[in-house]
């Protein structure tokens, strides 16, 4: 098995893609010639030629085009650099991507992936921190993923360029240069949708998705828990979660977005609609509702750690 | 002369502070993300010069040079940098997104071209609270191609607003080139397209752009609306700290060397004949300053977790 990074991951699901898909097309802000400002699609443009592209700094117009050229039977893979610069350009994703289909009454699609990443890393100012995925999750219409680890940056990405739908790819760009991993080069090619269930045990679920996972893991790593990371957040694997609450009658969700309006909301929200009776009352680990400060010292008051993460676990786990 | 020794001492506060961030970038005391702005320093000292205290000015992540030019002090910007509590931002801004209100620099901006949308409404206000204040929006070459950058000349076309728009055209757009971006290269000639002045202008000569640019803020002032002043320039370092600048053209970096504005200062006062030491006076005092205000910031406590929370609401 080849042994990738997390960005080579990416970047070997990007080159099977537009090797076994003719209707693709790779394009974004420095994704042609440059290869992409994390190194993702190196090698992509020498290989495909114009098919991999760079484009104008115009988020409206690069995704905007996205979805019109998968109207007309693309199936553009376009970066948005940062998920915050998304958000100059939104209009596109919510009020045109997301409606094609269901408006049309399915006489229309538009298959595109929209490859993103995000997150905080030392020093990052306050917009280039964010952590968005509740927006896109608010928006039906729209499929989101969130990969974390090198099998799940090839896997996932290649599911969501074969996926009929809008999709989005959330990656994180603390992940994008780390160790590498063998990766298995699948034959097929994933259904959307599932979880990882990282780890096993009965004293309590916990959920979590992202590059915080990894903090996750080691938190939970002497507790009796079950650790399921839910890399697609749009389908979520609802039943499989809400059967892991079912036995183990504890639940704690952590995400690195802002807690208000946060998918752990919803998640906590879900099981208590299912009826389920807790043991303990739910547990929700998440940015506090604040902006990220650019110091390094002020931005890890905000996010979660591991050491904080540990003891809620561990706390949850021994409760009711 | 005496203006332009004013100038070179003011462009080598500038260069010299941001070799003092790279510095500490490379050192880590810094951390994160750093666009430098080498080579760029003739803009920002020659604008910054026409502007009056009551004006707004709206920069990019590219701003340190910016700030500086409009008067914040250079410890309060490192000490902004560097995470600490005495930062203009006390922590909170960092290099690409850092502003001081109390010397009339309203913020760098990480979010390509939305210092544009700000720089309307600035003057905007100054329509209704009688202060005849004047917006400049400071942006690069790839941010023309933002939707938030036309719609804002449009809008301060139409209204008659006065905005000065600042393109420094350093010929790049992080790692990718503008003439492979558009079609016209001359982005000064949209301005026509808005009905507003639309000039390209030698970016590296600060007295020139001095005089440009204070004709159309007085143009502005006086009820003439927007214009879009275009600044030939470069940057001499990479997109941020630590970018491999594989991209650069053969010769672009030594002919930039011999059009960089400290560069061309120094060879036009030698030739008019000003003493050697009154030019190298003007880096040596820069150097004297910065070097303390470095040493100071660097003393300064790191800004306190315990207010983080602060800040957020009235
Ligand atoms: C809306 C948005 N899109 C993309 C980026 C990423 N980005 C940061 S700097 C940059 C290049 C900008 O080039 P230019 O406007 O020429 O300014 P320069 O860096 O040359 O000063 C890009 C694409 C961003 N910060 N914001």
């Amino acid at each position: 098995m080849p042994k990738y990074s997390f960005a080579e991951a990416a970047n070997a699901a990007l080159r099977r893609v537009l090797d076994e898909i003719p209707e693709t097309l790779l394009y974004g802000e420095d994704v042609g010639v440059p290869g992409g400002v994390h190194g993702v699609s190196k090698g992509l443009h020498k290989t495909f030629g114009d098919r991999v592209f760079d484009t104008p700094i115009s988020e409206s117009a690069i995704l905007g085009s996205a979805v019109g050229a998968a109207m007309f039977g693309r199936r553009p893979i376009v970066e948005i650099m940062w998920s915050d610069f998304f958000l100059v350009a939104l209009d596109q994703v919510v009020n045109q991507a997301a409606n094609v289909r269901y408006v049309s009454n399915g006489t229309m699609t538009a298959p595109l992936t929209i490859r993103t990443q995000q997150g905080n890393s030392p020093g990052a100012v306050a917009q280039h921190s964010q952590n968005l995925e509740a927006f896109f999750l608010h928006t039906p219409g729209l499929r989101v993923c969130m990969p974390s680890t090198q099998q799940d940056a090839y896997d996932l990405l290649l599911a969501a360029v074969h996926c009929d739908d809008p999709t989005i790819v959330i990656e994180n760009r603390t992940l994008y240069h780390g160790a590498k991993a063998e990766v298995e080069i699948n034959e097929g090619v994933q259904p959307i949708g599932g979880l990882r269930r990282r780890r096993t045990g009965d004293k309590a679920t916990v959920v979590s998705w992202g590059a915080i996972t990894h903090k996750v893991l080691e938190a939970a790593k002497d507790e009796d828990v079950d650790v399921l990371e839910t890399v697609w957040l749009n389908p979520f694997p609802w039943d499989e979660v809400l059967d892991s609450v079912r036995r183990t009658r504890r639940l704690a969700v952590v995400h690195e977005a802002n807690r208000t309006g946060g998918f752990g909301a919803e998640v906590i929200t879900r099981v208590a609609e299912a009826g389920i009776e807790l043991t303990a009352p739910p547990v929700r680990l998440a940015a506090p509702d604040l902006r990220l400060p650019a110091a390094p010292v002020l931005a890890a008051a905000v996010i979660p750690d591991t050491a904080t993460i540990a003891a809620a676990i561990a706390d949850l786990a021994t409760r009711g | 002369m005496s203006t332009l020794l004013d100038d070179l001492h003011q462009m080598w506060r500038s260069r010299l502070l941001e070799e003092k961030i790279r510095d500490l970038r490379l050192a880590g005391e810094i951390q994160g993300s750093v666009h430098l702005s080498i080579g760029q320093e003739a803009g920002p000292v020659g604008a910054c010069s026409v502007l009056g205290p009551d004006d707004a000015l709206f920069a990019t992540y590219r701003g340190h040079n910016w700030a500086v030019a409009r008067g914040v002090p250079v410890e309060g910007i490192l000490a902004e940098l560097l995470g600490r509590e005495t930062g203009v931002n006390g922590g909170r801004g960092g290099s690409a997104y850092f502003s001081d209100v109390a010397h009339g620099f309203h913020g760098e901006n990480s979010i390509v071209g939305a210092g544009a949308p700000l720089a309307v409404g600035a003057a905007l206000a100054g329509k209704y609270d009688g202060s005849n204040r004047v917006a400049l929006t400071v942006f690069g070459d790839g941010a023309m191609n933002q939707g938030a950058v036309h719609e804002s000349m449009n809008f301060a076309a139409a209204l008659d607003l006065p905005v000065i728009f600042v393109c420094e055209n350093n010929g790049w757009s992080e790692l990718t080139p503008i003439d492979d971006m558009v079609r016209n290269p001359i982005l000064a000639e949209r301005a026509r397209a808005y009905g507003m002045l639309g000039e390209r202008i030698d970016g590296n000569d600060p007295a020139v752009v001095r005089d440009r640019v204070g004709d159309a803020i007085e143009a502005a002032r006086e009820g003439g609306g927007p214009a879009l002043l275009e600044l030939m320039t470069q940057r001499l370092v990479g997109h941020y700290i630590g970018d491999a600048e594989q991209y650069r053209r053969p010769g672009e970096l030594e002919a930039a060397k011999e059009k960089e504005p400290i560069a061309v200062a120094k060879r036009k006062l030698a030739a008019a004949g000003v003493p050697q030491n009154q030019i190298d006076d003007a880096e040596a005092r820069a150097r004297e300053e910065i070097d303390a205000a470095a040493a100071t910031a660097q003393a300064a406590p790191l800004a306190d977790p315990s207010t983080v929370k602060e800040h957020l609401y009235a």
